[in-house]
């Protein structure tokens, strides 16, 4: 560009400014190398691992992929991976919803303590996640004594399990709702209830068609995390084939045995689910950004 | 209705607050306060000197070396090329670019154990990338490295994303103007704008890489005094029945992470008032 400028003489030069395109982006060079530092990063750190999940489960064929699905300790533990996240996803669903309704529609004292208390679990290691429920529901723990009494099992049996996947997966819907519904303001639900409308009415007519795709975002969100999790369910699952490994806990073990093809099929599993989640990610994603302009357009 | 009149700062029409609210406490509190006060309160059976005794051997503090340290190299990494790929998503256009942007968030979706065995596999000393490499990754300190660099990128580019979305191309018209070249331009206007987010995502892939597990315990190779991490720390002594022992480690972690959450707080509140005061 600037060459242009001064094969025309110093006097082309001092009339005519650099045009702003120039000015407000890089030399193509520039541009070049970010994209291609960009990419290399992350080709190296983020495709290579995901395809190598699929080359690695595909890699002695199909029979042997298939195998190791169906075989009965992986069946069990993908039925496992469902139940649990099947129990969590809508647990932590309600409890999203009404810390959203309580913080994103009145003014109240201490809000900003349960924020934070939300965001907790975010910043707990899932190993620690694991361990304090054993601290609680151990042999030795708060109520160990009393569960062996009355015949329960929460630690290394199916509560202790949907538990730990509860706790790490509490902020997700959560935080997915209340910035969107802080943003859309309490006006439509005011309207509605002036007109009559009882509370529940408002929840479900007004309230929750406004967030459902944030809604929805953060169900698909929790529920990746809640199949996936691995360090804290690890803790609490006692590891048992065929009872209480989920699937991240199957593939650990079938890898340490040795069986890598056998652990990528079941990992590719997971990847898949991955990729979906990504996709469908991708989609809503365009939506909340739809709602939230919305919003905002209101409120201007 | 306890609730409605002791919080509640002004009156209002809606309903269903001492519900919400309440619904809310007491899930937080049975799910994450109270076992949460479980770890605190097993040390508090131990003595002082039990205490230190447990969170400061050798081992323990290898332990503390490793995590800490590559925790804090991943980061630092994530943090340059995180700023970079956020560069790349929100100014240039290319081939494929829908596709990369949803990529970078990969690293959440994917299960953690997942990441772990397909990137010990590519950097094994026979793995696609591990085989061109003079030295070992897989079963090294820097195999932990590497995944938690896998683990914390999305963290710096969706903080510095949005931010990078919002900065004002006259700022950047007007630095030109006045005769800033475009690196000028760049390091005095844009990433003093960028620079809390920029923070506040490097903080967040340091926090996560601290508490990570399962995508580090496949690559690390688990060898005491060299490549084992706390948390793995944590789940020995538990397999020990040394309970106490591990929730001293826990409680030495979890601290650490509170703090950082703080900071964390602190950091998002700046970068707030950082984007409000040139909106």
């Amino acid at each position: 560009m600037n060459t242009a400028t001064v094969a025309q003489g110093p006097a082309a030069a001092a009339v005519r400014p650099r045009s702003l395109r120039a000015a407000t982006t890089e030399a193509p060079w520039v541009r070049r190398t970010v994209i291609g530092l960009g990419l290399a990063f992350m080709t190296l750190f983020l495709f290579i691992p995901l395809v190598t999940v699929f080359y690695e489960a595909l890699k002695k064929g199909w029979d042997v992929y298939l195998a190791a699905i169906v075989e009965p300790d992986a069946l069990s533990a993908i039925k496992l991976t469902l139940i649990a996240a099947a129990i969590s996803v809508p647990l932590n669903l309600a409890f999203g919803l009404a810390a959203a309704w309580s913080i994103a529609k009145f003014e109240f004292r201490g809000k900003n303590v349960l924020l934070t208390l939300i965001d907790l679990p975010f910043s707990v290691s899932p190993v620690i996640a694991g361990l304090i429920y054993v601290l609680v529901f151990g042999l030795q723990g708060w109520f160990g004594a009393w569960l062996i009494d009355n015949d329960m099992k929460v630690i290394f049996a199916l509560p202790g399990i949907v538990l730990a996947t509860v706790f790490v997966t509490v902020p997700f819907i959560a935080r997915e709702l209340i910035p969107l519904m802080q943003a859309q303001g309490i006006e439509q639900e005011e309207a509605a209830r002036v007109l009559g409308a009882g509370g529940w009415q408002i929840f479900w007519r007004v309230t929750l068609p406004n967030v459902k795709w944030a809604l929805l975002y953060g169900v698909i969100l929790c529920n990746a995390r809640a199949m996936g999790e691995f360090g804290a369910v690890s803790v609490v699952s006692g590891h048992i084939r065929g009872q209480t490994n989920t699937m991240p806990l199957h593939i650990e073990i079938v890898y340490n045995e040795y069986q890598f093809a056998a652990a990528f099929a079941v990992a590719s599993l997971l990847a898949l689910l991955a990729l979906v989640t990504l996709v469908l990610k991708y989609i809503v994603e365009q939506r909340v950004k739809g709602q939230k302009r919305e919003a905002h357009d209101r409120a201007e | 209705m306890i609730l409605s009149r002791a919080l509640l700062k002004r009156h209002t029409v809606l309903p269903g607050f001492d519900l919400a609210l309440g619904f809310a406490l007491l899930y937080i509190s049975l799910i994450v306060l109270i076992p949460l006060s479980a770890a605190f309160l097993k040390t508090f059976t131990m003595t002082w000197q039990q205490f230190l005794d447990a969170t400061t051997t050798p081992r323990v503090m290898a332990s503390y070396r490793l995590t800490f340290g590559a925790s804090f190299l991943a980061a630092s990494l994530n943090a340059v090329f995180g700023l970079l790929i956020a560069w790349m998503l929100v100014r240039y256009n290319f081939p494929g670019k829908r596709i990369v942007d949803a990529l970078v968030d990969l690293p959440f979706a994917l299960p953690t154990a997942v990441a772990g065995i397909a990137l010990t596999a590519i950097w094994a000393q026979n793995g696609t990338l591990g085989q061109w490499l003079p030295f070992k990754v897989s079963f090294t300190p820097i195999g932990v490295w590497v995944a938690l660099v896998f683990i914390g990128l999305p963290f710096v580019v969706r903080t510095v994303q949005p931010v990078l979305e919002d900065v004002n191309r006259e700022l950047e018209e007007v630095a030109a103007t006045l005769g800033a070249n475009r690196w000028q331009t760049f390091s005095r206007v844009v990433f003093p704008i960028v620079a809390p987010a920029l923070l506040t995502g490097f903080a967040l892939a340091f926090a996560r890489a601290l508490g990570e597990y399962g995508s580090v315990i496949f690559i690390a190779g688990n060898m005491p005094m060299i490549s084992e991490i706390t948390p793995l720390l944590i789940i020995t002594k538990l397999e020990q029945y040394d309970y106490a022992g591990a929730t001293a480690i826990a409680v030495v972690m979890l601290v650490t992470s509170f703090v950082l959450l703080l900071i964390i707080n602190a950091l998002q509140a700046w970068a707030r008032r950082r984007q409000g005061g040139i909106a």
